[in-house]
């Protein structure tokens, strides 16, 4: 899409714009509607947005294949280990008290924040290498032939 | 007739237009665009039933992922659907009947707002009336989701992470890599 001028200004500010508004989703999921699933869905689409309108070799140059499927991994990891961290805290499995014995409620504020983000990163990556993939089978058709 | 009825039947009368239009026409290009439009109104219907975080997911997911992620698919194969060589009969029969089924099954279920819905009556004022002192999260849908039914949403992202390995082995280059690897050997 090299010849659309607007769509791509558009996109320069539209981009960081999406990707502040998926951190205020992710952040803000405690007061407001939104969370992990949602945050990670919106940060995605920043990353394909900018892909689909100049080209998948600018997206992965900012964010690489190899940093997107590390990625996928990450996020459950950090789910899953918020978890084992209790276990090894002497509390049930994903007990959040665990993280502050002395005042349980923070301990569930600092659980849902390490959990939300784990959730966000694996869905933000998981979306960005499907992405990705169904991308790189094919050179990209051009305008004329929609 | 109040202005929310209004609204319910504005949307679910363009819902059925939509799907109607999906089957109609023969450009998948169309089809895409058209039922991220079908996502969208769904969206619109779950905020008005308050659902808004689901109605945030299903704009997310439903209008945005999926839409692009059709659009990818159609860039690998062709742009228009062949016609249909068969007769519609029998796959109208078999969705009639499914309809008229799913409809019976809706008779049973408590009417739309009913107070002693057993969903209402069940774990949902406990979780509630012990949020609040708890977890201390004002939003009640991410106390449950990510505190009270926190294994829940591990196995949820786990098959995020799956359906992600999933997709990435079948479509990603691993194969043209083990080519490679063969090439060495021989």
């Amino acid at each position: 899409m090299r010849h659309h001028l607007i769509l791509r200004v558009v996109t320069k500010f539209l981009a960081g714009t999406i990707m502040l508004f998926a951190l205020y989703v992710q952040f803000h999921g405690d007061y407001s509607p939104g969370g992990g699933f949602q945050a990670g869905v919106i940060m995605a689409v920043a990353f394909i947005l900018y892909g689909i309108v100049f080209s998948v070799e600018h997206v992965q140059r900012v964010f690489p294949p190899w940093l997107v499927h590390k990625l996928v991994a990450v996020g459950v990891l950090l789910y899953a280990g918020t978890g084992v961290y209790s276990l090894f805290a002497g509390y049930a499995y994903l007990d959040y008290t665990a993280l502050s014995p002395q005042h349980p409620e923070h301990g569930q504020h600092y659980g849902i924040l390490l959990v939300e983000a784990g959730v966000g990163i694996t869905v933000t990556a998981v979306m960005v290498a499907i992405y990705y993939a169904f991308v790189g089978r094919s050179p990209l058709i051009s305008d004329e032939e929609w | 007739m109040t202005v929310l009825t209004f609204v319910d039947l504005t949307l679910f009368v363009m819902m059925v237009i939509t799907a109607l239009a999906v089957v109609r026409t023969r450009s998948l290009f169309a089809t895409a665009m058209l039922s991220g439009v079908f996502s969208l109104l769904s969206a619109l219907l779950f905020i008005t039933l308050d659902a808004v975080d689901v109605a945030f997911t299903e704009a997310a997911v439903g209008a945005g992922i999926s839409t692009v992620l059709l659009l990818g698919t159609l860039a690998l194969t062709s742009r228009y659907e062949r016609p249909n060589a068969h007769s519609p009969a029998l796959p109208l029969l078999v969705v009639v009947v499914t309809g008229a089924v799913l409809v019976y099954g809706t008779l049973d279920m408590p009417s739309f707002g009913d107070p002693t819905a057993p969903v209402l009556t069940h774990v949902a004022p406990d979780y509630l009336q012990r949020s609040p002192h708890e977890i201390g999260v004002p939003n009640v849908v991410t106390a449950i989701l990510a505190s009270y039914r926190g294994y829940d949403t591990l196995g949820e992202t786990a098959v995020v992470f799956v359906a992600g390995i999933g997709v990435l082995a079948l479509l990603s280059g691993l194969r043209r890599r083990r080519r490679k690897d063969e090439g060495e050997d021989a």
